[in-house]
C-alpha cells in the first residue's frame, strides 16, 4: 500500500487533510444548517405577515382584544396571560432539555431520562394550549357584521364597551335552513349558519338607541390635520367630524355616531360573522386569521415533531443505546432542534401578541 | 468531545460555578425579560405608546430589542453557541441575520407604500 499512496509533503499542514475547522461533528453541523434554513422559512412567514400588516395598518386587529381568554375563567378579561403562560412552558421545557444535554455529557443516564421526560411533558402542554387557543379564536367572542366591501362592523355601547350580537339581536320568525349538498344541487352548498342572521341583528340594532358601531379606521392626528391648509385635508377633517365621536383619542379605533352607525349597518351590512376562519374574521381583516392559523400552525407542527423526536430519543436512552455508544450527542442534536422551536416562539410571541 | 463550557454571561459580569448553574441563571434572566414584556404589554405606559422613534412606537422598539436579547441568550447558552468555534458561529448567525434584515426591510417598505397608494388613490411621485 505504501507505494501507491502519493506523498504530497503537506501532511500535518493546514491543507493536508484531516482538519476540522468548525470543530463540530457532521450531524451537529447539519442540524445547525437545517436550523438556518428553517429560520429563513419562518422569517419569510413573519416578514410577509409584516408586509400585510403594513399594507392594512389601519384595519389590523388589536392583539389584546383578540386573545383575552384564560381556561376556566369565563367572562374574565385576561389579555395575554395565557400566551405568557405558554411562553413560560416552552422556555422551561428548553431548560429541562439543556439540563438533559448537560447530564448526557456527564454520562448520567438516569438524569437524562428524567429531564427528557419533563421536556416531552412541557411540549405536550404547549401543543394542548395552542389547540385551546385555536378553538377559542375560531369560536369567537362578540360577533360582528361584515359589509359588502369586506369591512368588519363591531358593536359598542355608549361607553365604548364591546357588545355581543346575542345581547341585542331580535329573533325573527324564519323557515330558512342551511342548504347542504344532500338536499339540492349536489355541487352547491349554503354558507355557515350563524346564531343570528343579518336581519335579526339589524332589527335589534335599530330598536336599541344606545348602540354604536366602529369599523377598523383609526383616529388620525387631528391637530396636525386641522392645522393643514390643503383642501383635501379640510375635507378629510369635515368627513371625520361628521362621522365619528371619539376624535380626541389618537390611534384608537374611531367610533361612528349613531346616525352614521345606522347608515353603515343598514346600507353596507351583508352578513353576520362569528369567530374566525380562513375567509371571515370577526376581529378584523381575514388576513390576520390566515396568518395566525398558518404561522402558529406551522410552529405548532414543529413543536409536535419535536415532541416525537424527543420521545424517540427518550426511549433510546431508556434502552441504553447511547450508553453503549459511549456518547449522548444525539440528545444534543435533538436538543438544538427543540431550542430552535423555542426561539421561533419568542419571535411569534412578540410579533403576534405584543407589537 | 470536549465538554468545557464558557461559564460567564453578560461579558464576564456574572460567572457561574458549573454549567448546570449557568442554565438556571439564564432561565431566571429569560423569565425576568418575559415578565417585563408581558407587564408592558398589559399596562402600555402612555409615554411609550405616544412617542415614536423611526415611525414606530417606543413600546414596540422595546419589545423587539427584548426579543433579540432573549434570542441571543437562547442561542448562546441553551444551544451552546458560546462554546462553538468562531467560524461555525459566524456561518450560522451572520447568514441568517443578513438575509432576514434584507427581507424584512424591503417587505415592510413595500407594504407601507401599498398602504399609501390604497389610501390616497394615486402615486405620490412622478417620474
Amino acid at each position: 500500500m505504501e507505494a501507491t499512496v502519493a506523498q504530497t509533503g503537506t501532511e500535518g499542514k493546514t491543507w493536508g487533510g484531516g482538519n476540522r475547522p468548525l470543530n463540530a461533528s457532521y450531524g451537529k453541523m447539519m442540524m445547525w444548517f437545517f436550523i438556518v434554513s428553517d429560520a429563513l422559512t419562518f422569517s419569510g412567514f413573519l416578514a410577509s405577515y409584516g408586509f400585510s400588516r403594513f399594507k392594512f395598518i389601519d384595519a389590523w386587529p388589536i392583539a389584546d382584544e383578540v386573545f383575552t381568554h384564560f381556561p376556566f375563567l369565563h367572562g374574565v378579561d385576561a389579555p395575554m396571560y395565557y400566551v405568557a403562560f405558554m411562553t413560560f412552558i416552552l422556555i422551561f421545557s428548553s431548560v429541562t432539555m439543556v439540563l438533559a444535554v448537560d447530564a448526557g455529557h456527564k454520562m448520567q443516564k438516569n438524569k437524562v431520562i428524567i429531564y427528557l421526560f419533563l421536556t416531552v411533558i412541557g411540549g405536550l402542554i404547549f401543543v394542548g394550549s395552542q389547540a385551546w387557543e385555536w378553538a377559542t379564536f375560531i369560536k369567537g367572542d362578540y360577533g360582528a357584521v361584515e359589509t359588502n366591501g369586506g369591512k368588519i362592523l363591531q358593536f359598542l355601547d355608549k361607553d365604548g364597551k364591546r357588545v355581543a350580537i346575542g345581547d341585542f339581536a331580535v329573533p325573527l320568525p324564519s323557515t330558512a335552513k342551511t342548504h347542504t349538498e344532500g338536499n339540492g344541487v349536489w355541487y352547491m352548498e349554503g354558507g355557515t349558519t350563524t346564531t343570528f342572521n343579518y336581519e335579526e341583528v339589524k332589527e335589534g340594532f335599530l330598536a336599541n338607541e344606545n348602540l354604536l358601531i366602529r369599523d377598523q379606521e383609526l383616529v388620525p392626528d387631528m391637530a396636525a390635520l386641522r392645522a393643514s391648509d390643503l383642501e383635501a385635508d379640510k375635507q378629510e377633517v369635515a368627513r371625520l367630524e361628521r362621522s365619528y365621536i371619539n376624535l380626541d383619542e389618537i390611534g384608537e379605533k374611531a367610533i361612528y355616531n349613531r346616525e352614521m352607525s345606522v347608515d353603515k349597518l343598514v346600507n353596507d351590512g351583508k352578513l353576520v360573522v362569528e369567530g374566525a376562519n380562513l375567509k371571515h374574521n370577526e376581529y378584523g381583516t381575514p388576513l390576520f386569521a390566515d396568518f395566525f392559523f398558518f404561522i402558529t400552525g406551522f410552529h405548532g407542527f414543529h413543536v409536535f415533531s419535536g415532541v416525537i423526536f424527543n420521545l424517540i430519543i427518550f426511549f433510546n436512552v431508556v434502552i441504553g443505546t447511547y450508553e453503549k455508544r459511549g456518547q449522548y450527542e444525539m440528545v444534543e442534536k435533538v436538543g438544538l432542534y427543540w431550542h430552535f422551536v423555542d426561539l421561533v416562539w419568542v419571535f411569534v410571541f412578540t410579533f403576534f401578541y405584543l407589537v | 468531545m470536549a465538554h468545557d463550557h464558557k461559564l460567564q454571561i453578560f461579558r464576564g459580569l456574572v460567572k457561574f460555578k458549573s454549567n448546570e448553574r449557568k442554565i438556571w441563571g439564564v432561565f431566571t434572566f429569560l423569565s425576568i425579560v418575559t415578565i417585563i414584556e408581558v407587564a408592558l404589554g398589559i399596562i402600555k405606559p402612555e409615554f411609550l405608546t405616544e412617542n415614536r422613534f423611526l415611525a414606530m412606537r417606543l413600546l414596540n422598539w422595546i419589545f423587539i430589542v427584548l426579543t433579540l436579547v432573549k434570542a441571543y441568550y437562547i442561542t448562546w447558552d441553551f444551544m451552546h453557541m458560546r462554546d462553538e468555534v468562531r467560524a461555525l458561529r459566524r456561518a450560522v448567525v451572520w447568514t441568517a441575520i443578513f438575509l432576514i434584515c434584507y427581507l424584512v426591510l424591503i417587505l415592510l417598505i413595500e407594504g407601507d407604500y401599498i398602504f399609501d397608494v390604497y389610501k390616497n388613490n394615486y402615486i405620490k411621485f412622478s417620474f
